[in-house]
């Protein structure tokens, strides 16, 4: 065996800017990040509700601000984020019984996880535009 | 701990291109890691250009060829040279295999090689593995029993042999484990999907009777709960294994022993 001072030498050999992304790993991290990002959507949900309860003129600021074109954007990105953690918890759900391991199962759940968030991202803001 | 890129010492600098074989038509480019302890150098990576028709159809049969005839000091572990020893377990193409049963023509354009990631280099492809190994003695791979032994052998149903299949043929190649980033970044106490399957593999044998015990070493938020079903570990099996699926089963052992 090598001594210590040759071993703290030792580089590191390359990990994420060489490994090749199965879908499943892209699925993975876009978890963690929607998971991440639905914090600061949650915030704009309380922003929200207590502009709601300080009275109409806070309430009608708050409602300018997310009916703006860049507020629009972020909400829909938000729906995303909501729709691809919410997804890709049913995923886990499935996982926790021991189902879903298979080479097809597990890529083809990773697919609808991201086809099925987009889906229901446009069908919610289709309705919700509609019914506005 | 996560941390996206690598060390100053072990960022890759773009190394020696070697000649084309004279005469060839059918040249492949090999993309292959450098690193020596003894020049002080950060690793590098070299080109080498092989002439296929005069090789065989594996990577491992490329290195090998450079080996004996481009560059002598190039390093890696081989053996068996047919997928049961484990030994040039190493990132192919952005993925981690045996070269011995990876197809060169699997691989499009340059042929990228690469150390098993996030592992310390003790020379070119080998990465040091004291770590994975000093995991797997943890989790104490081999029957456990309390009852007197049997005059013949521990008997068995074909039904409970049965569960050992994906799992005995495990070769500790960690492949599975250097592709799992939650090892990459929690290795030193995370266990990781190649000892975690092999757990498993004792947990469910029928003979065994230390299942408890077993259970008890593995509850944990690290050794095992690290597992967050990224599958890296079940994509890049060279022997077609679920590590991800055995952690599963580990997982709802612990949930079905408290209700």
């Amino acid at each position: 065996m090598s001594n210590a001072e040759a071993k703290s030498s030792r580089p590191l050999s390359p990990h994420l800017q060489v490994y090749r992304w199965p879908i499943t790993m892209t699925v993975s991290i876009l978890q963690r990040v929607t998971g991440g990002a639905l914090y600061f959507g949650t915030l704009l949900i309380a922003w929200w509700a207590i502009a709601a309860a300080a009275g109409p003129g806070p309430f009608s600021y708050v409602s300018w601000v997310f009916g703006s074109w860049i507020g629009l954007l972020v909400l829909f990105g938000y729906t995303w984020a909501l729709m691809q953690h919410l997804l890709g918890g049913i995923r886990h759900f499935v996982w926790d019984f021991g189902a879903g391991f298979s080479k097809p199962a597990r890529d083809n759940l990773a697919w609808a996880n991201i086809i099925g968030s987009c889906a229901l991202t446009i069908l919610i803001w289709v309705v919700a535009l509609a019914i506005r | 701990m996560v941390q996206l890129t690598l060390p100053k010492n072990s960022k890759i600098t773009e190394g020696k291109v070697w000649d084309r074989p004279a005469g060839a038509n059918n040249v492949r480019e090999f993309r292959v890691y450098r690193w020596s302890p003894d020049d002080g150098k950060n690793p590098h990576v070299d080109t080498y250009y092989v002439d296929l028709d005069d090789c065989g159809p594996m990577v491992l049969d490329a290195l090998i060829k450079i080996k004996n005839e481009i560059d002598p000091t190039l390093t890696f572990r081989r053996s068996c040279r047919e997928g049961i020893c484990g030994s040039c377990a190493m990132n192919i193409d952005g993925s981690n295999t045996l070269a011995c049963t990876k197809g060169i023509d699997e691989v499009k354009g340059p042929v990228a090689i690469y150390p098993l990631p996030h592992m310390e280099v003790v020379k070119d492809l080998v990465p040091d593995l004291s770590n994975f190994y000093a995991q797997h003695r943890s989790i104490e791979p081999w029957l456990k029993t309390v009852t007197p032994e049997p005059q013949k052998e521990w008997l068995q149903s074909h039904a409970d042999r049965e569960k050992l299949d994906g799992l005995y043929e495990c070769i500790l190649c960690a492949c599975c484990s250097t592709s799992c980033p939650s090892y990459w970044w929690n290795g030193d106490r995370y266990l990781g999907p190649a000892v975690l399957l092999q757990a498993y593999r004792w947990l469910i044998d029928s003979r065994d009777e230390a299942t408890g015990e077993r259970l008890d070493n593995l509850e944990d938020p690290f050794r095992l709960y690290r597992c967050h079903t990224i599958m890296n570990c079940a994509q890049t099996c060279p022997k077609g294994l679920n590590p991800a699926k055995a952690i599963a089963e580990i997982k709802k052992m612990m949930v079905e022993r408290r209700v």
